[in-house]
């Protein structure tokens, strides 16, 4: 186990370092100089200096890189180019909503997702099983910022139990904070949760047609204890590895439902930046979201390994 | 969605074709992909109202006889704007899909006839790397260097779409390398390249078609995303995404905006994830009980 952890944590440093050389070069190499971006076409020569200077685009660009990612080590990720406030300061501020939100809608997606995965597989082709598999067929296909807008209109318009958009903000207390995240997590996570529900079906299928479970049959456990006993555990190995890359997709992809409900997250963030050319601030955020899928996909398996020793042979 | 659980019949043509109409979500998701594909094809020839006049007189009007499905904002046709619109989802995901496979395929092949070697861990890992990057966040990368367009949400998802493929080919070519009729053409002397293009690639070309078939859905539904939050096409190309998005101020008294670009998106991710389903069960119908 420590041999696996060894190479995977080597790995983990090599894809970070690897996608940070990605995300400089996208960001700050190919669209050419960011001061004469911000300045305009029309800017003076001597203020461009100016500014370049005082961004420290004048050195070069390995000297540049080195820096940025020095600097992203010991938790200093610059001052933006537009606010000349410390990104990690805007980043931290954003990330109050944007991280609430993405575990919010990840626990509602696992409180869903379980009980009506493990209820179709236990009812196999059940008019519930049907019923069920063809709803999360239109989950999977429903875009969720139009579901989230739908919600609007019903939820927050009509029926005016929630407010349309914005955010109370933690200091408003718990349960308002919660309140105006809560049709943002829920519509992030109807699709996440159809498409967890269908895989933890269909590996308590997979599972349930296996020797060690006829074995069990066979000494007389009901097919609803097998699948409780010993299936359900067995199963839990595909359901984690979707549990790992939706937690990466809902981080993401709140970006999108922040615009519809006007949350001030790292989505916000990250849109405003791009309009103001705030090219630092974009480089940051995106370094985020791509650390975090990295880690938490080198977590997953590292749960993995340590749930099945057959994976760390690998 | 119900599998149906008839068996296939032997593999003649016949007994596929018999299977294929047997197929519940092959036949209703080839209905609306049809449907789809249609719209988008007969808006080449014929709009019933053309989409880049403005009629402000006509604005926001609910759907009634002479517009089906209502007016928008600016007066402008709704059921013409969705089949316009329909084109560029489909172009779109098209192309995105065609990067995907493209690149990823021979990757994957590559990756396969290597298989242990440093290539292939080097292959791989450059995967889960791409992996780490989700569409949107691509999408962000590009626009924040080059400015929006609809050519920067096809590369996007291109380029998401790249380690699908590779992984996939991979999966789908290390099974065929042990099997007898691929050492029988390595003993006659063919060479891995050749051998994986002649022989390995008909053989997983059923997985990449049913694939191809989900990416697709994903791409419609990425594209919709991308230009809703104005990272996609550009005014005033009609876009499903951007039609939601113009909606949004509106919804409140001018619900029928928002329905109808949301339904479109909804039945034709909804036809092609049908469809691929079906294509699955009659490619292989041993996979047919359980899957997601």
């Amino acid at each position: 186990m420590l041999r696996f952890t060894l190479t995977r944590l080597l790995s983990l440093c090599l894809s970070l370092a690897v996608a940070s050389v990605v995300i400089f070069a996208a960001i700050e190499v190919l669209p050419g100089d960011p001061a004469s971006i911000m300045l305009g076409v029309n800017a003076q020569p001597d203020t461009l200096a100016a500014l370049r200077a005082e961004l420290g685009l004048d050195q070069p660009m390995a000297a540049r890189y080195l820096d940025w990612i020095g600097g992203l080590l010991q938790g200093d990720f610059g001052i933006s180019y537009t606010y000349r406030t410390p990104v990690v300061e805007m980043i931290g501020d954003r990330l109050a909503v944007s991280l609430p939100l993405a575990l919010f809608s990840l626990a509602l997606t696992v409180v869903i997702a379980f009980p009506v995965g493990i209820w179709a597989a236990a009812r196999r082709g059940s008019v519930a099983d049907v019923a069920i598999m063809g709803l999360t067929q239109l989950g999977v296909a429903i875009p969720n910022f139009w579901f989230a807008m739908l919600m609007v209109l019903v939820f927050a318009i009509n029926l005016q139990w929630f407010s349309a958009g914005g955010f109370a903000g933690w200091d408003a207390g718990l349960f308002p904070a919660l309140k105006s995240l809560t049709l943002p997590a829920i519509a992030l996570a109807l699709p996440q949760a159809s498409i967890l529900a269908r895989v933890m079906r269909s590996a308590l299928l997979d599972t349930l047609s296996e020797d060690f479970i006829r074995t069990a049959r066979a000494k007389g456990l009901s097919r609803r204890e097998a699948l409780w006993r010993h299936a359900l555990r067995n199963a839990l190995i595909p359901v984690l590895t979707i549990i790992g890359m939706q937690f990466s997709f809902l981080l993401a992809g709140g970006i999108i439902i922040e615009n519809v409900f006007y949350l001030p997250g790292l989505g916000r963030l990250i849109f405003q930046a791009i309009s103001a050319r705030d090219l630092i601030v974009v480089e940051s955020v995106v370094m985020l979201l791509v650390f975090a899928v990295i880690v938490v996909n080198f977590l997953v398996e590292l749960a993995y390994a340590a749930v099945d020793p057959r994976l760390r042979a690998r | 969605m119900s599998h149906s659980q008839t068996d296939t019949a032997a593999p003649t043509e016949q007994g596929t074709l018999a299977a294929a109409l047997r197929n519940r979500n092959l036949i209703l998701g080839g209905l609306l992909t049809l449907v789809f594909l249609g719209a988008a094809l007969l808006s080449f020839l014929w709009v019933p109202y053309d989409v880049t006049q403005m009629a402000i007189a006509n604005k926001i009007k609910p759907p009634y006889a002479d517009h089906l499905l209502g007016t928008d904002h600016y007066g402008r046709d709704i059921l013409s704007m969705l089949m316009v619109g329909a084109r560029t989802s489909i172009a779109v995901a098209v192309l995105a899909v065609g990067i995907g496979m493209v690149i990823g395929v021979p990757l994957g092949l590559w990756a396969a006839a290597k298989r242990g070697s440093l290539l292939d861990e080097v292959i791989m890992r450059g995967n889960d790397l791409v992996f780490a990057f989700p569409s949107l966040v691509i999408a962000v990368m590009i626009t924040a260097a080059f400015g929006p367009s609809a050519t920067n949400a096809i590369v996007a998802i291109g380029i998401f779409n790249i380690p699908v493929f590779a992984r996939i080919t991979r999966s789908g070519a290390l099974t065929l390398w042990n099997r007898d009729f691929i050492l029988a053409a390595r003993v006659a002397g063919k060479g891995s390249a050749r051998i994986s293009f002649e022989h390995i690639l008909p053989n997983v070309l059923n997985l990449l078609i049913v694939q191809g078939t989900i990416q697709f859905s994903l791409g419609i539904l990425a594209e919709a995303g991308l230009s809703y939050v104005g990272l996609g096409a550009q005014p005033p190309t009609p876009s499903w995404g951007r039609m939601l998005a113009d909606s949004q101020t509106f919804i409140s008294f001018a619900p029928h905006m928002a329905l109808f670009p949301g339904l479109a998106i909804l039945l034709t991710v909804l036809g092609l994830n049908l469809m691929g389903d079906g294509l699955r069960d009659l490619f292989d119908p041993k996979l047919r009980r359980g899957r997601t």
